[in-house]
This record gives structure tokens, C-alpha cells and sequence, in this order.
């Protein structure tokens, strides 16, 4: 079972702004699924090599070429906010 | 000429003889999404104007005898996290509403270079996060064949779209059964191909080990013929990979002599519908009849594959979906007390429930003293999984089972209940952890007339004979030949 403090933990890694209904719905869904996939507690996998990704191919290099990318323009279409030239953030550091 | 009616190959000779034009196809699909669009809610966007510029260009091209591509004048419905220059693409979230790509995905340039009419884009599970369409943020798709039940899903707006003959052809994503259980439930034709055959490079990143683009058709020669389209090396994406494309719409007739299909014991297991079992039973009666070898094949580690599956395909989506920062695109909330907070808040504000969920599952099973019973447990029983494909591959060409263990679910039916949504992928899952082609072909009706599909899966990059097999059942069938009334 995860606590409400191992919930409220998870949302902060990742991001995520969750009023307290929703900490406690998504808290006991995720114990309902961790149950479920506690399923893979009765396979040995003490041989067994982990395959994070099917593809045989390995580092795939290219030339390092110059190339043109995207321009500042179309860079800032979607942005928030922008000034035009800069993506714009609340400031980060104090008295900067 | 009943353009609606024609399949993909009778519309490329129609247009290629000149008893009909590339805009009075585009325009007659268009007619018809103006008058059934609603109903099914198959599109997020109509591309009207881009969609005749383009016909009346395949139009012109032909006139003054220019060559043409393969798909020249055919319209295809494009799901809507697949990077369209200029026009919305949106993901179906709150996150990404007013997104407007600077760029095309790869599969974008490649139907351009096809002469093929981009119609629209499709509805989806928000971030292609679900397995009804009803985790879209923005529309309710419904299926054709009954509109109180889902399309499917997470690609449930191209296969319902393709299903109501919107359009002849449809592109989807499959992470794990996003092309082939909306095909099943909609009563088309839906091919997942081997991980690395098409570029994801402009696919919105779900689950990068996982995702992969692929065909819908209302026939197997259309999805052989739209796939060979869609493939091919693209140094954009490193993990596609530089094989040749064979010509699979050329060989797609041709039968395969001493076919030998394995039967997947553990996809009829406990809680098939027996309009399914009976249906898929019956297909594959159909490849006894026509000679093929059939034998039983057991995939013994099948059992685990939706547990691997979700905790890896979460792990992965929450470390794909911490670009959305509401910093360089999408959205930011209005309110917050810092920078930090800003990240937070934006991303509550523009992520759905189902999304929110498998971030945090996700985050959880990478997170420090639960990784290792989590997420390194999950990749090494994919190895098992993937095992299991790899003995039975050595004794049969081809695996053949239900895509789905029910027909098409109503809408409602599952939504509060994560779980049990996530169980019935338990047949589609496992080529994605693989990483082999798969396809669904429709295959009969349940007693109240929902499509049922039979899933056929091959090994890796094995794309031609998988298409000739189907089209050795469809060619002794007329199921992919009966069309929905809406209703």
C-alpha cells in the first residue's frame, strides 16, 4: 500500500500539481495495478538478461554536419511566452 | 461510380483512366464527412482546403503528364500525433490544443511524396493513452457499426474513419494493439509493422521501445500498399532501420504454398467472447481449407505480458512526457508561484486523468529502491516474451489468434476501471514488446453485430508474408466487404 506522503512524493518527481482528490484516486489506483503487476514476482529472471529495446541496430553515427534548422521564428510559434527572440520564464534566481 | 464503395485499387484506376478526378474523390469524402462526421466524431480536424489544393495538384500533374505517385489522389485520415506542418496537430490533450508543428513527420513527407490527399486528422486517446478513444480531450468517437459502443483505440478516429468510408485509407500508432484492436473493432484492415520498418521521427513519443506507424484499409492490398509507402530508412530516427522495402502490394496476391499457422493457445483464454472464439476458430479453418499446416503454439510467458508492458511503456512515457514543460510549446498555466510550481501547475492543467496515471506509475517504477523491482524486473521478462516468439517462429510461419478478446466494448463500459482497459490488449501487447508485425483482418460479427478481428503476427521484418497470408483468408471471405449504417 503507498502511503499519501508516497503519492504526494511520486507527483512532486514528476511534476504533476494534484489537488487531494485526486492524490487519493490515482494513490489507489496505483495500488490496484501494483498489485496486479506483482504478477511478475513468480517468474525467475535470475538468468535472464534485461532487454530494454528490440532493435539490433546500436549507436547509429552520422557526419557531423552543419544543416539548417529551424528558424528563430518558427522556433518561438509555439511558444507560451516569448519576447520574439527568447523563450520567456518566471525568474529563477533571486536578486539576479 | 460508387467512389465510397471502392476499394483503394479501384479508385487509383478510376482516377489513372480518367472516369474520375482526384478532386471529385477528395470532395465526395469530404460530402461525406460533412453528412456522418458528427455521428462517428472520427476527425479533430478537416483539412478542406489543404485536401483539394492537393487533389486538384494530382489533377493537374496527371493532365499535363507528369509522373504520379502511388497513392496520387487517394485521401488518408492521419492520426493526430503524427506532426503535420502548418496544420493542428494536437494529441487530443488540453497539453498540445493550439500545437501547430514548424516540421512534418517523416511519414507526412513520405505521403506527400506519394501524391497522397491528406484529409484530416484523427481522434485518440490523449497522447495515444488508451484503448477507446475516450481518453481524448477534446471529442467522443464513436464506432460505426454501433454508435453506443467505442471505435477502440488508441488510433480509434483513423479506424472508424476508415470504417465509415471517410476516407480509404488511415495512418495510426500502435504501442501496444493502438492500430490492430481499432481495426478489429471496426471491421478493417490495421498492420502494426516490425519496430524500426517506419521512421517515428515526427510521431509524438509515447513509448519509444514500443511505438510504431502503420496502415489502415478496408483491404489488405490497400495496407500493402499504403505500408510500402510509409517504410524506409530515415537517419532522423536512429532506430529505424536501412533495409529495402519489398514491393508488398506486387506479391500481397500471390499464396503461400505450405503455409504453416500456429495457433496461439493463450489468446483464447478465460473471458473470450465465444462470438470471438467461434469466429476466429472459423477463420483459421479457412487457411485448413485452403492446405496450410495448422498446429497449436504456446507462448507460455503471455500471462505477464500486460504487467511488462505497462510498467515499461509508463516508464518510458513518463520520462518522453517531461518535455511538456510550458516552456517551448503547449501549455502553461495562467497561475503559479515559481518556476518550479509553473511546471507543475502546467502540466496538471493540460494532462488528462488517464495520462496523469501513467506518468505516475511510470515515475514510480524508475524511482530509487523500486526500479529494480519494477523496471529492470519488466525487461528481463520482455527477454522471456520475446523468447517464447522466437521458438515458436522456428516451427510456423505465422501466429494467428483474436486481436481482441471481445468485440467492441460500449462507451462507459470500461473508463472507470484502468485495469480491466489494460487487460484487454492481452493479445495485442506482446508484439510491441517483441517488436514483430502484426495485423487485424476482419473476420466475422458477433451475435449483435460488432466486427470481430483475427490477428495474424509474424516475425520480425517478415511484412510480406504476413500480407500475403491475410490476403489468402480475405480472398475466401466478404467480411471486409460489409459496410456500417450508423446507427
Amino acid at each position: 500500500m503507498l502511503s499519501p506522503e508516497d503519492v504526494q512524493k511520486v507527483a512532486t518527481l514528476a511534476r504533476l500539481k494534484l489537488s487531494d482528490e485526486e492524490l487519493q484516486q490515482i494513490g489507489q489506483q496505483l495500488d490496484g495495478i501494483l498489485g496486479y503487476v506483482a504478477v511478475l514476482d513468480e517468474v525467475d529472471v535470475s538468468e535472464i538478461e534485461p532487454m530494454a529495446h528490440v532493435a539490433d541496430v546500436t549507436n547509429a553515427f552520422r557526419d557531423d554536419e552543419v544543416r539548417p534548422s529551424l528558424p528563430r521564428e518558427e522556433s518561438l510559434s509555439n511558444a507560451p511566452k516569448t519576447d520574439g527572440k527568447y523563450f520567456l520564464v518566471p525568474q529563477i534566481l533571486e536578486n539576479a | 461510380m460508387d467512389i465510397t464503395g471502392s476499394t483503394t485499387g479501384q479508385l487509383l484506376n478510376a482516377m489513372q483512366n480518367g472516369d474520375v478526378s482526384a478532386v471529385e474523390v477528395t470532395q465526395t469524402y469530404l460530402d461525406e464527412i460533412t453528412a456522418h462526421g458528427e455521428t462517428v466524431g472520427a476527425f479533430l480536424t478537416v483539412d478542406s482546403e489543404g485536401a483539394l489544393a492537393q487533389a486538384a495538384e494530382v489533377d493537374r500533374k496527371r493532365s499535363s503528364g507528369e509522373s504520379l505517385g502511388k497513392l496520387a489522389g487517394l485521401p488518408v485520415a492521419v492520426k493526430d500525433n503524427i506532426c503535420t506542418k502548418g496544420l493542428a496537430t494536437t494529441c487530443a490533450s488540453r497539453m498540445l490544443e493550439n500545437f501547430v508543428p514548424p516540421y512534418d513527420a517523416h511519414v507526412t513527407t513520405q505521403l506527400q511524396n506519394a501524391d497522397a490527399v491528406i484529409i484530416g486528422k484523427a481522434n485518440l486517446d490523449e497522447f495515444a493513452m488508451g484503448s477507446s478513444t475516450e481518453n481524448s480531450a477534446l471529442k467522443v468517437t464513436r464506432n460505426p457499426w454501433n454508435i453506443a459502443h467505442t471505435p477502440g483505440g488508441s488510433s480509434g478516429g483513423s479506424a472508424a474513419a476508415v470504417a465509415a468510408r471517410l476516407a480509404p485509407l488511415g495512418i495510426g500508432s500502435d504501442t501496444g494493439g493502438s492500430i490492430r484492436q481499432p481495426a478489429s473493432f471496426c471491421g478493417v484492415v490495421g498492420m502494426k509493422p516490425t519496430y524500426g520498418r517506419v521512421s517515428r521521427y515526427g510521431l509524438v513519443a509515447f513509448a519509444s521501445s514500443l511505438d510504431q506507424i502503420g496502415p489502415f484499409a478496408t483491404d489488405v492490398t490497400g495496407a500493402a500498399l499504403l505500408l510500402e509507402t510509409l517504410a524506409g530508412h530515415d537517419n532522423r530516427d536512429s532506430t529505424s532501420v536501412d533495409r529495402p522495402v519489398p514491393n508488398y502490394s506486387a506479391t500481397v496476391d500471390q499464396p503461400l504454398e505450405g503455409l504453416r499457422v500456429g495457433v496461439v493457445s493463450e489468446f483464447f483464454g478465460d473471458g473470450i467472447d465465444s462470438d470471438v472464439d467461434s469466429s476466429v476458430r472459423a477463420a483459421i479453418d479457412v487457411y485448413r481449407s485452403l492446405g496450410a499446416e495448422v498446429s497449436e503454439v504456446s507462448l507460455p510467458h503471455t500471462k505477464y505480458a500486460v504487467a511488462t508492458y505497462y510498467l515499461i511503456a509508463c516508464s518510458e512515457a513518463s520520462s518522453n512526457l517531461a518535455r511538456y514543460d510550458g516552456v517551448h510549446y503547449g501549455r502553461r498555466a495562467d497561475q503559479f508561484d515559481n518556476m518550479i510550481d509553473m511546471y507543475a501547475a502546467s502540466r496538471a492543467e493540460g494532462f488528462g486523468a488517464e495520462v496523469k496515471r501513467r506518468i505516475m506509475l511510470g515515475v514510480f517504477a524508475l524511482s530509487e529502491g523500486y526500479s529494480d523491482q519494477y523496471y529492470l524486473k519488466a525487461l528481463k521478462v520482455r527477454r522471456l516474451i520475446r523468447n517464447d516468439f522466437d521458438a515458436a517462429f522456428e516451427n510456423v510461419d505465422v501466429l494467428a489468434g483474436p486481436t481482441c478478446p471481445t468485440p467492441a466494448f460500449r462507451i462507459g463500459e470500461l473508463v472507470d476501471d484502468p485495469l480491466q482497459m489494460y487487460l484487454s490488449d492481452i493479445c495485442t501487447i506482446s508484439a510491441n514488446l517483441v517488436g514483430i508485425p502484426g495485423m487485424s483482418v476482419p473476420a466475422g460479427f458477433s451475435s449483435n453485430g460488432l466486427p470481430i478481428g483475427l490477428q495474424l503476427l509474424a516475425g520480425p521484418f517478415e511484412e510480406e508474408k504476413l500480407l500475403r497470408a491475410a490476403r489468402m483468408f480475405e480472398r475466401e471471405t466478404d467480411w471486409h466487404t460489409q459496410r456500417p449504417t450508423f446507427s
